[in-house]
């Protein structure tokens, strides 16, 4: 009747269960096991009375192992109240009874074998937001049934457990309603009582009232969690108003959101009095959103126009790097060779400097100079005014890596192996020590100490001295360059990971799963990391436990870095836009299209926002 | 091995055993472990502990658990420590048992992949990162509860020190706090209906203090499927304090008096006297549990 969820497994384990291949009472062929719970297993089993058909059933089967003699009294009035009512329903979405029996000391439920699957294991095997439309249509037939149960004669039936783990979708695409058999217990007053199953039940359930507004609520929580894929089961009671839906799924239609969020209201009073009256909004819903007739409109809505440029500036070829800002004048390599400087109140060229090799970094700025690595194999230092050299120095291999300034030295790392530290004056080296690959990621320094992923997979932390503190392997490249927060490094991998280490040992404290590959860097603002991944989505994440606060999902992928300003994330894409989102929701605010893939990072400074694009453009667009 | 050897200072302590006599005094523990502290420099972390049944009850349901460790020498260690405190709840003994199982997995679980591992001279890659131990940890304690102890449950609150970070794994109403100068802060969150009335503003802060209903957990190790465990880092309070405790200690002595207590001591032992102490004098309802880890300063 159900499948087996993941938070049920594992719980009945020490249970024996029934082997396939038995025949209960002669009549019924156990074929599998569907699902264990708690206090049950349910089988899949066949009748064979019907022998010329396959007539399937569901057989549901009591296992209570509790030795206390009051509570198994109590289990099995709870087994034989759940047959007993379900004798008594008649409603399409809800599965027929067929038998009960006793064998060997066990009770068993035969009931309608339902071939579907049930909504939580739907919202497991995808992993994207489910129309709204469907959703709509299953919550006018959940308003259906429960309209059903709750006028029921003589007594209206509370169905009390109403979650998405207990609704299944037939092989007709109707929802079924399953699991009659609540057996919760309310002993209020004393510690340790366990309540109720956590994040769908209504704040009433909790001090033991079970009425129809209840399972109002349950059925609305049970909506926010379809539509916005936020389990409340891990988040606080009653926190759904911390979750607009509409600001995780603005697909969502404004209408269909006020009509949870009036079944959500914490006082019974403030739902709608009456299931019939709750399908009525469903279908105004319906209605006024036409969404059961016409096609849904994109989840982005594209508001570039908002953004104009204020100057764009065109190169010889594409611009795959991120500027600096200083003083005024925009610095920016580019894959034609050049490193250009601009004004960036106006765009006006003001010189440009040229290596033999594309630049694909970020250039960095100290003392009057600028520092850029080429894949000319050096590092150039220019005068920060004239882009006049002052000094090269040669590495064995390109450099990708954009070069940071501390202490007087230059940290940059180089495709022959190596991570290079140079005196910034002189441009001699201070050490160079060889690691396991190429590396494109750039350091970062903290307290004299140097962190840098690799293209081999490992992540090295060296002291100032150019000794090697730790070393953290990770399984695939580390292109990410990471960023340090609170005695923490933070980097993504190609391994569609975001690690979170503790510096000073490198323990692994926590990592997230992406939905791809990442070669962007993350960056740290108000508690959150910001990053950008091959699944083409941008993720925030709260550092404290790696929980995901939003992504915000993009045409391309996102191999570019956020940055955070004020309540904003600026973030590029390969397609081709810069996006900026708000900080705390993940909604979209603006987004400006250029005419080629963004790679860099964008810079700002006063109220502007730089970005350089594979259009060859570098492109600067004021902050309204 | 050699980590072994480098190790100047261990400090091995399990509470989990209840206490069935009815005890009118306090019943402080630690003095048992007094050497440690002639072992004591700045450098290292100072622990204290409290546990006592308290005047009303007769039995002693609460379990904690310390683990301390530093190392110096050519590769030191900034010191690590593993930090318990668990409340267990459910009648016919099954709380003591409840809370003392808890405490013994993952105590057992994150010393095997924690310490044991990761300080090993080529440490295995291992592929978890430690909140997902912690919380592995902590929800094999929660299948151990509901496979062995059945009506029995309990909080627990674990926190898991690595050089400058502490992981915590927590689930219920024992608190730990952070201590710094002037301030200290709960840093995890009450699983408690009432306690999640009062944030959302239905209950005021006095109604909340004497509501018949205080008790009731909404997440409970041994509660079964579904248990969600919150895990995080805190930076760890160079200098300050980290104090884990039961409801028997944050329930009956105020947060200023509790802190005007650890800032007046000399030592985290005595400061977890002192917490007893309090406790009992305020009435001493229920069973009081408290650890206080002093951290260095640098």
């Amino acid at each position: 009747m159900r499948k087996s969820t993941k938070a049920l497994e594992g719980q009945t384990e020490h249970l024996e269960r029934i082997q396939p291949g038995t025949t209960l009472q002669d009549r019924y062929l156990i074929l599998g096991l569907l699902g264990a719970g708690g206090m049950s297993n349910v089988y899949k089993g066949r009748d064979l009375h019907f022998p010329n058909v396959q007539k399937l059933v569901a057989i549901k089967e009591m296992t209570s192992m509790v030795s206390d003699q009051t509570m198994h009294e109590m289990i099995v009035t709870n087994f034989e109240r759940e047959a007993d009512l379900l004798a008594t329903l008649s409603h399409p979405a809800i599965p027929r009874i067929y038998d009960y029996f006793i064998h060997n000391n066990s009770l068993y439920l035969v009931m309608e074998f339902i071939d579907g699957s049930d909504l939580e294991a739907l919202l497991a095997e995808t992993d994207h937001f489910l129309p709204e439309q469907q959703v709509v249509e299953w919550a006018i037939e959940l308003c259906d049934v429960l309209s059903y149960l709750h006028n029921h004669q003589p007594e209206p039936v509370v169905f009390r457990d109403m979650k998405p783990s207990n609704i299944m979708i037939d092989q007709h695409s109707h929802i079924r309603l399953i699991d009659f058999g609540i057996a919760r217990v309310f002993q209020p007053g004393q510690k340790g009582t366990m309540i109720g199953t956590e994040g769908y039940s209504p704040p009433e359930q909790y001090r033991g009232e079970a009425s129809p507004p209840g399972d109002i609520y349950a059925l609305g929580a049970t909506l926010h969690h379809l539509l916005t894929r936020r389990d409340p089961r891990i988040e606080p009671p009653f926190s759904f108003a911390e979750r607009p839906i509409r600001e995780i799924n603005s697909a969502v239609s404004p209408e269909l959101e006020a009509v949870i969020n009036a079944s959500l209201a914490y006082d019974p009073k403030n739902r709608y009095p009456s299931a019939e009256q709750m399908k009525q909004a469903l279908m105004g819903v319906v209605q006024e959103t036409g969404i059961l007739v016409k096609p849904r409109t994109a989840a982005i809505v594209s508001q570039g126009d908002l953004v104009e440029p204020i100057w764009t500036f065109e190169c010889e070829d594409e611009i795959r790097g991120t500027p600096i800002i200083h003083n005024g004048t925009l610095y920016i390599g580019c894959y034609d060779n050049n490193l250009y400087a601009l004004n960036a109140e106006t765009g006006e060229f003001l010189w440009k400097y040229a290596t033999e090799g594309g630049i694909t970094g970020k250039p960095a700025f100290e003392s009057d100079m600028i520092f850029v690595g080429s894949e000319d194999q050096r590092l150039h230092a220019v005068t920060a005014e004239h882009g006049k050299l002052v000094w090269m120095y040669y590495a064995e291999g390109s450099i990708r890596s954009s070069p940071v300034v501390s202490d007087g030295h230059v940290f940059f790392g180089a495709d022959d192996n190596r991570i290079h530290v140079v005196n910034m004056i002189t441009g001699r080296r201070a050490w160079r020590e060889n690691t396991s690959g190429p590396i494109w990621s750039s350091p970062a320094v903290f307290e004299e100490r140097v962190f840098f992923g690799c293209e081999s997979g490992d992540f090295y932390c060296y002291d100032f001295r150019g000794e090697q503190k730790w070393r953290k392997k990770i399984k695939r490249a580390v292109t990410s360059s990471p960023v340090i927060a609170n005695g923490m490094v933070y980097f993504g991998s190609k391994d569609w990971t975001l690690y979170a280490l503790e510096i000073e040992n490198g323990w692994q404290v926590w990592r997230f799963r992406m939905g791809g590959p990442t070669i962007s860097s993350p960056a740290f603002a108000e508690g959150k990391l910001f990053i950008g991944c091959g699944d083409n989505n941008i993720y925030a994440i709260h550092a404290k436990h790696a929980r995901e606060a939003w992504r915000f999902t993009t045409e391309h992928q996102v191999t570019g870095s956020p940055i955070a300003h004020e309540d904003s994330i600026y973030c590029g894409s390969v397609d081709g836009s810069l996006y900026c989102i708000d900080f705390r929701s993940g909604r979209l605010r603006w987004r400006f299209r250029t005419e080629g893939a963004i790679t860099g990072t964008p810079a700002i400074e006063n109220s502007k926002v730089f970005i350089g694009s594979t259009d060859h453009k570098v492109y600067a667009l004021l902050l309204v | 091995m050699q980590f072994l050897t480098k190790t100047l200072k261990r400090l091995f302590e399990y509470f989990g055993r209840s206490d069935t006599r009815t005890s009118f005094t306090d019943r402080t523990s630690g003095h048992a472990n007094a050497t440690a502290w002639s072992l004591t420099c700045e450098q290292s972390i100072q622990v204290g502990t409290g546990h006592s049944t308290g005047i009303v009850r007769s039995h002693n349901e609460d379990a904690l658990f310390v683990l301390t460790g530093n190392a110096f020498g050519d590769d030191p260690l900034d010191g690590f420590g593993l930090f318990l405190v668990a409340d267990g709840m459910g009648g016919h003994r099954a709380g003591e048992v409840a809370s003392a199982v808890s405490v013994r997995t993952v105590a057992r679980r994150l010393t095997e992949d924690t310490i044991v591992n990761l300080l090993a001279q080529e440490p295995q890659n291992n592929d978890l990162s430690i909140q997902d131990i912690l919380r592995l940890a902590l929800q094999a304690a929660n299948q151990a509860v509901v496979d062995q102890v059945p009506g029995g449950g309990t909080t627990l609150t674990a926190a898991l020190v690595l050089d400058g970070q502490m992981v915590i794994g927590h689930v219920g109403d024992s608190r730990a706090y952070v201590i710094e100068k002037n301030s200290m802060n709960a840093i995890t969150r009450d699983h408690s209906l009432v306690e999640r009335l009062r944030e959302l503003g239905q209950l005021t802060d006095e109604e909340a203090a004497v509501h018949p209903q205080r008790n009731v957990l909404y997440r409970a190790i041994g509660q079964g499927a579904n248990l969600e465990i919150d895990t995080f880092t805190h930076p760890v309070p160079k200098g300050g304090f980290l104090l884990i405790c039961s409801d028997g200690l944050w329930g009956e002595v105020p947060e200023d008096v509790i802190y005007r207590i650890i800032s007046g001591s000399n030592h985290p032992q005595e400061a977890c006297e002192a917490l007893v102490r309090a406790a009992n004098a305020a009435g001493g309802p229920d069973n009081i549990t408290a650890v206080l880890v002093r951290f260095p300063r640098d």
